[in-house]
């Protein structure tokens, strides 16, 4: 499977990364280079073979469905670039 | 002051229990220390000199009350991965803009309970991607080592190379790092320090900036084993806001140091004797079964024979897993922002401007392999290829084998701005060969100091054992340092 500068295009789209026009070359480029070296995984035989899910197998843990942590909004907007009243403020998304 | 800097960790600990000097004191020579080396090595993003002398003064107390912790007064560098609560922490991207968490991770919550001093934070490949340390927004790490009669800068190794080349350089008594292919062992093995990568779950993982979240694990990077064991029972914690932190009482890992390994199995995987490896590092790993030998450990021959696949699953799993994590740096709650004429010309510009070459890279990788049509092709497959290199791994413990030991990785240091590893990312990669097995396993390893090669550069062995069995590793590792002897650069910096 080899990816073309259109797949770049598409795939910068989807993962939300600005791409100029001239880089798309460059990019494809790089991104076979380590789909070609990513290939040699086909050599091996996985019939039957359950994926991994967790390295170590533990249980996954519960614990009480109640609140324990809250009351932090200026904490969570602290970092923010632009907040306002404890929002976050971004670019108009609804006309 | 110098001698100072140079001291252990379990020599602090006697010492500043014998009053030889204060907290206050040492942390003073690691401030002058830094202070004077960090322009030219570059291991430092931020030092916090003010917080440093302050905890100091708090250790000095208490060794005063005769209240000493297990790491009262000792100065320590904290990998730019780890949130410290008001102190910057960007994973030395440029995307973390002016990033200073209102939280502190349970790591490092740990070590300063258990009353270490924080120096600052160290440099790394942005976001733990790189192994060369060249990555980073904040400019390369130079490693203290040096060929010998050259004056050429060689990459410390990476992600964790800030961690490496400050331990190695006598700016701090010891370091945080974190290894999601090789980024503890690898840079340990390029500066002659040793570095433990513990099993998956022992360490919490809680305020760590995720790279890949079935992969990343922390652990030190120290002068040596003792040091890093007294490190690691320190940072390891039980923690219910990390769900695979692993329910286990953490073991006193120093004890294990100087066990004798009389009549245990070491295995040697004939996998790892890979094409073009350096004749130095195979006749290296020969000196390690003989050191191994001599002490009374029986060697026997083993096979991992998915090793090789190893890799390639790794630059499947790990870019998937960082395509996801990273998709929350957007440009709306932290860091950087780059405006646009809508929200989604924001984050594009926001992650265009913000992430380097490298992470692009893996982003892109990551989300093409996620993508409608390829996520079986791909994914699965090395989900599937990751099952069976754990099986290799389990089949191996199974027969009896206590240790597994190989080189740490297939070359020494290399000169900053290597042109073949910068025209090939995948030459980059082939770096974490012989380490990336063990994360893709969960297995616990350590990279430990064994010799110099004929340019004078340091060059490691790795030792890889059970699951949470870490304290085989600091048993059969400190056997190679009394052996191989501890190592130093030259002070030119």
């Amino acid at each position: 499977m080899s990816v073309d500068t259109e797949t770049v295009r598409r795939v910068a789209k989807l993962a939300r990364i600005a791409v100029e026009e001239e880089d798309l070359e460059r990019m494809a480029g790089e991104l076979n280079a380590i789909l070609g070296f990513v290939e040699q995984l086909n050599e091996v035989d996985v019939s039957g073979v359950e994926p991994m899910t967790s390295v170590i197998p533990i249980a996954m843990k519960m614990r009480s469905d109640e609140v324990t942590d809250g009351g932090k909004a200026d904490d969570i907007v602290a970092n923010a670039p632009q907040s306002g009243e404890n929002f976050f403020l971004v670019p108009k998304v609804v006309e | 002051m110098t001698e100072l800097t140079k001291l252990t960790i379990s020599e602090i600990r006697a010492k500043l229990g014998a009053r030889e000097f204060t907290a206050l004191e040492l942390t003073e020579a690691y401030l002058s220390a830094i202070e004077a080396a960090n322009k030219k090595l570059n291991a430092y993003v931020t030092v916090t000199a003010d917080k440093a002398r302050e905890m100091a003064k708090a250790s000095d107390a208490r060794i005063m009350q005769g209240e000493a912790r297990p790491l009262e007064g000792v100065p320590l560098g904290i990998k730019d991965l780890f949130a410290t609560e008001g102190v910057h922490t960007q994973a030395c991207s440029h995307i973390l803009d002016g990033f200073k968490p209102r939280y502190e991770s349970t790591v490092t919550a740990n070590l300063w309970a258990d009353g270490a001093v924080m120096l600052g934070k160290l440099n790394m490949d942005e976001f733990a991607m790189g192994s060369s340390n060249e990555t980073s927004y904040y400019g390369p790490v130079v490693n203290p080592w040096r060929e010998e009669g050259g004056n050429k800068d060689l990459v410390p190794g990476g992600s964790s190379g800030g961690s490496a080349a400050a331990v190695a350089a006598w700016l701090c008594a010891g370091a945080t790092a974190t290894d999601t292919g090789g980024s503890i062992r690898q840079p340990a093995a390029f500066t002659a320090t040793v570095g433990i990568k513990p099993t998956y779950g022992r360490c919490s993982r809680w305020g760590i900036v995720a790279f890949a979240s079935s992969l990343d694990q922390a652990g030190p990077i120290a002068r040596d084993v003792r040091d890093a064991a007294i490190l690691l029972k320190s940072m390891a914690s039980v923690d219910p806001k990390d769900t695979t932190s692993v329910d286990r009482p953490v073991p006193d890992y120093e004890t294990a140091v100087g066990q004798s390994v009389k009549g245990l199995k070491i295995g040697i995987p004939k996998e790892y004797r890979v094409d073009g490896m350096p004749a130095e590092i195979e006749a290296l790993w020969q000196k390690g079964i003989e050191w191994m030998r001599e002490a009374g450990a029986e060697i026997v021959d083993i096979s991992l024979p998915h090793t090789k696949y190893a890799l390639p699953a790794y630059y499947i799993v790990a870019p998937a897993e960082a395509s996801s994590n990273l998709a929350r740096y957007d440009g709306v709650r932290y860091g950087l922002r780059v405006p646009g004429r809508d929200i989604t010309e924001m984050y594009e510009k926001t992650r265009a401007a913000g992430f380097g070459r490298e992470v692009k890279r893996r982003v892109m990788i990551g989300t093409y392999v996620l993508s409608a049509g390829y996520y079986d092709a791909y994914y699965l497959r090395a989900q599937k290829v990751r099952t069976l290199i754990k099986r290799d791994f389990e089949q191996v413990f199974e027969a009896g084998v206590d240790a597994i030991l190989t080189p740490a990785t297939p070359s020494a240091a290399f000169g900053i701005a290597d042109q073949e590893m910068n025209e090939d990312p995948v030459k980059m990669y082939l770096n974490d060969i012989f380490t990336v097995t063990v994360n893709m396993a969960g297995l616990p390893g350590i990279a430990v100091p064994a010799g110099l090669d004929s340019r004078g550069l340091p060059l490691g062995l790795q030792l890889i054992g059970r699951p949470f069995d870490e304290e085989m590793l600091f048993r059969t590792a400190y056997v190679i340092e009394q052996a191989a002897g501890r190592f130093e650069p030259r002070r030119w910096w």
